[in-house]
């Protein structure tokens, strides 16, 4: 017997008495398919490939992380320094959850326009609404796990929300922190919930994809399969179609992952959990922006707990709201109107729900947000009432319908994402504007300037450290800045730390070891406040990364210093600067031209040094940012030629079928 | 004829595509999970760490200490010139992992080894006094009883191997480098 010919055998014993091999041929082979899908239909596999990614890389940051308020913060850090590839696996981790709502979101707002929810698929439309109820806690649990200032803030508020309860909501909230306060029990709790809910999430696909293939994929002329000419095998036609999608996908996840990994988050969580200080903004991530704005819609408490909450809840009465019999928005040429519209609302929730809750935003949120219920529990109903819908085509084998509309729809989408992602910026543009430089690292190709560093690090020990502490920063990590192994032992030798205790029990001063952190200046945060007037100079190690505008805003505000104009007033110990908010700040201009004098005769005006230091304050924030870069480009050059192959394939796999 | 051409010609195609794809998908699947194990390796904070200096000075003669290097026991011995002699008395190749006393120190009276017991792992008993220390007079290992020598090599008891010597270096006559 050949040895093919065994293993058949072999796995026909295993189906025989666990049928695993025909479950599978069944659901992902045979399984028969419309054959007029569009591309739209990629993106559920895409969200299961999203849960997969996710569920990966959160296994092995969960190998690193600690979650204890004392040390979260700090694990995360050493994750992305420290840990082998950590700072991939991290940003995989965290941009997945955006590209997860992305895909998941078009897939909902695909089943909007095709009336996928409509029977017989209700079932399937309600498990997809309690798997994005599911994944909306999941992602909120975890954007607190780094315990940044945002995690902090963002969890007071959204448990907050249940102590709009009326008579229990105090004892509710208690209870979900297990405190009095947003503390070490929740982070705790949240941990073990942000671990558990994902594998929930997979249990709840599973009963998702059941029923898909219980009740048969709908398609885009929304009519049912009529007989064997209608459909084709998933599997080569789908898997290699998915393939393909997957390989794009990947190419603008890997944009973001290598090259702008924090354009989606906020700046503020990389400034650790302070309990007594409120960022000034508190927003929640981009793919909660349109509840958020529902809810500030309301001007009071409970209500608009309330009507966040009903935004999603009302979705699982769509198969009633909408009761017309044609599914797909293709024949509605009234729901078409109103399906575009709607989309555009909810991106002017997720707009408002960004800029303060002031002037027009309020108002324009509360027009979109009675929008948003006027959609779908007046305008639905009614048109599907009085709607008159185009005739339905005989059958799906025999195409009447032109790619165009989901082209079309294609583009707009594209236009209105474009549209979010430039004018993103602009909700965090307050101020004076910055002085925008050209730095080494920016670009695909971009690193850093080793001599910069090193004469950035000089500014640092000369300057700067006198207050500010570096304490993610150690002195291996100078290795990168051009100094020998040799060079890097001197230089933290020449600085003492104390370590113990002794075998006698007794703190010692020793010199410093390669290993070792950057000293901080102050013994601690209360001794560093009482020298510096009860202002705090933050630690720098991340400060690049923890402010709005990133190297644009340091360098600006290093060079920022001015005379006081005649009408403004200054409290005392207080300096005038035109790039700090509120213009007042506490640290007074460190900068003088000539002060430094750097060996490889650079110039040392202020602009100069400020540039220098900047450049070293980056690298300090993103060490690394150079392999990001290498990595990112190898990643998507074989990305692309791995999609290429792939679409060739698809073609040729599909030219029987076109 | 012409027809059988046709249908050939794309078949062919495509099974080349096909290969190629899932050649290459196959070595983008392998080369992606590599970031994923190697996560699973000493982060660079610990692999800083794997370095000890250690103080010989206070270690009187007959006196041993234990460091903690790599998250393990290392014993320091300052071996009598008794303990010296009969670790250099027993002929080496009668031994179950045979290896010469001079081979494993570098200062016949500084004695250093990795105090993890070879069998399973233990930490043998042997450095304080008072300890058991076996029936050749160096360590003994409770858990399931290995005698090691006053040379830290395996003399009876299920341990496979002597007790490991680290890499280190003598910065001065009183001052070692461990790792
Ligand atoms: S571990 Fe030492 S004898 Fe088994």
């Amino acid at each position: 017997m050949t040895a093919p010919g065994r293993l058949n055998k072999a796995l026909d014993w295993v189906d025989r008495r666990l049928p695993l091999i025909s479950l599978m041929k069944h659901s992902a082979i045979d399984y028969p398919t419309p054959k007029n899908l569009n591309y739209w239909w990629n993106f559920g596999s895409l969200a299961g490939f999203m849960l997969v990614v996710m569920i990966v890389t959160g296994l092995f940051l969960a190998m690193q992380y600690t979650p204890h308020v004392d040390m979260a913060f700090d694990s995360v850090e050493r994750i992305m320094r420290d840990v082998n590839y950590g700072w991939l696996i991290r940003y995989l981790h965290m941009n997945g959850a955006s590209m997860f709502f992305v895909v998941t979101y078009i897939h909902i707002f695909r089943g909007l326009y095709y009336g996928s929810y409509k029977p017989p698929r209700e079932l399937l439309w309600w498990i997809g609404l309690v798997i994005l109820l599911l994944m909306m806690a999941t992602a909120f649990m975890g954007y607190v796990l780094p315990w940044g200032q945002m995690s902090l803030w963002g969890a007071t508020v959204i448990t907050n929300l249940f102590s709009a309860v009326p008579v229990v909501g105090d004892a509710i909230v208690t209870l979900l922190w297990g405190g009095f306060s947003v503390d070490n029990p929740t982070l705790n709790r949240f941990f073990v919930l942000h671990f558990l809910l994902p594998f929930v999430i997979l249990g709840v696909v599973v009963l998702h994809v059941w029923a898909l293939h219980t009740v048969k994929s709908n398609n885009p002329l929304g009519i049912d399969v009529k007989g064997p000419q209608d459909v084709i095998p998933f599997h080569p036609y789908y898997t290699v179609k998915d393939l393909f999608g997957i390989g794009v996908f990947l190419i603008v996840y890997c944009l973001f992952t290598f090259w702008y990994p924090n354009y989606l988050g906020h700046p503020d969580n990389y400034i650790p959990a302070n309990p007594m200080v409120t960022p000034p903004h508190i927003v929640p991530e981009w793919y909660f922006l349109p509840f958020y704005a529902i809810l500030r819609a309301v001007p009071d408490k409970l209500m608009g707990v309330i009507a966040m909450f009903a935004a999603i809840l009302v979705l699982f009465a769509l198969p009633w709201l909408d009761s017309s019999k044609v599914r797909s928005g293709t024949f509605r040429p009234w729901f078409k109107v109103a399906f575009w519209l709607f989309v555009v609302d909810c991106f002017v929730l997720g707009y408002v729900g960004a800029m303060p809750a002031e002037g027009v935003w309020i108002v324009l949120g509360r027009i979109a947000s009675v929008y948003y219920f006027v959609h779908l529990l007046l305008i639905l109903p009614l048109l599907s009432r009085y709607e008159k819908t185009r005739p339905l085509p005989e059958s799906i084998g025999l195409p009447v319908l032109s790619r165009e509309g989901a082209a079309k729809g294609a583009q707009a989408l594209a236009v209105l994402f474009a549209v979010v992602l430039f004018a993103a910026p602009a909700v965090a543009a307050e101020g004076a504007p910055l002085r925008k430089q050209s730095w080494s690292w920016q670009g695909i190709f971009g690193t850093y300037d080793e001599a910069q560093l090193r004469r950035g690090y000089q500014v640092y020990r000369e300057v700067c450290s006198a207050c500010h502490a570096m304490k993610r920063v150690h002195f291996r990590n100078t290795e990168a800045l051009g100094f020998t192994e040799e060079a890097v032992k001197e230089l933290a030798a020449s600085y003492t730390v104390t370590d113990g205790p002794d075998d006698n029990g007794d703190m010692f001063e020793r010199p410093a070891l390669p290993s070792d952190r950057f000293p901080s200046p102050f013994p601690n945060d209360q001794a560093a406040m009482a020298a510096n007037g009860g202002a705090l100079p933050p630690d720098l190690s991340l400060i690049v990364k923890a402010r709005m505008g990133g190297p644009d805003y340091v360098f600006s505000l290093l060079t920022g210093y001015a005379p006081q104009p005649a009408d403004v007033e200054l409290p005392p110990g207080k300096f005038y600067n035109t790039v700090f908010p509120g213009h007042a700040i506490s640290m007074p201009p460190q900068l003088t031209d000539g002060a430094i004098e750097f060996p490889d005769g650079a110039p040392a005006n202020v602009e100069a040094v400020a540039r220098d230091v900047t450049a070293f304050l980056q690298w300090a924030a993103e060490p690394e940012l150079e392999e990001r870069h290498a990595m990112g480009v190898k990643t998507v050059l074989f990305l692309f030629a791995a999609t290429a192959l792939m679409y060739a394939l698809k073609r040729r796999v599909w030219a029987a079928v076109h | 004829m012409s027809d059988h051409v046709m249908n050939e010609t794309p078949k062919t195609r495509r099974d080349f595509l096909f290969a190629a794809a899932t050649a290459v998908g196959a070595v983008g699947a392998a080369v992606a999970v590599w970031p994923f194990v190697d996560s699973l390796n000493p982060a660079a904070d610990t692999r800083a760490l794997s370095t000890v200096e250690v103080d010989l000075a206070p270690i009187a003669a007959g006196q041993a200490i234990t460091v903690k290097w790599r998250g393990k026991p290392v014993f320091i011995r300052h071996r009598t010139p008794q303990e010296i002699e009969s670790a250099r008395a027993v002929n080496a190749a009668d031994l179950r992992d045979p290896q010469a006393d001079d081979a494993r120190v570098q200062k016949a009276e500084w004695l250093v080894m990795v105090g993890v017991c070879t069998h399973l792992g233990c930490v043998p008993l042997g450095q304080k006094a008072g300890d058991p220390v076996g029936d050749f007079g160096g360590w003994f290992c409770p858990c399931h009883g290995s005698h090691y020598d006053t040379s830290g090599r395996i003399r009876k008891g299920p341990a496979p191997a002597n007790l490991a010597v680290p890499d280190y270096a003598f910065l001065s006559d009183t001052q070692i480098r461990i790792g």
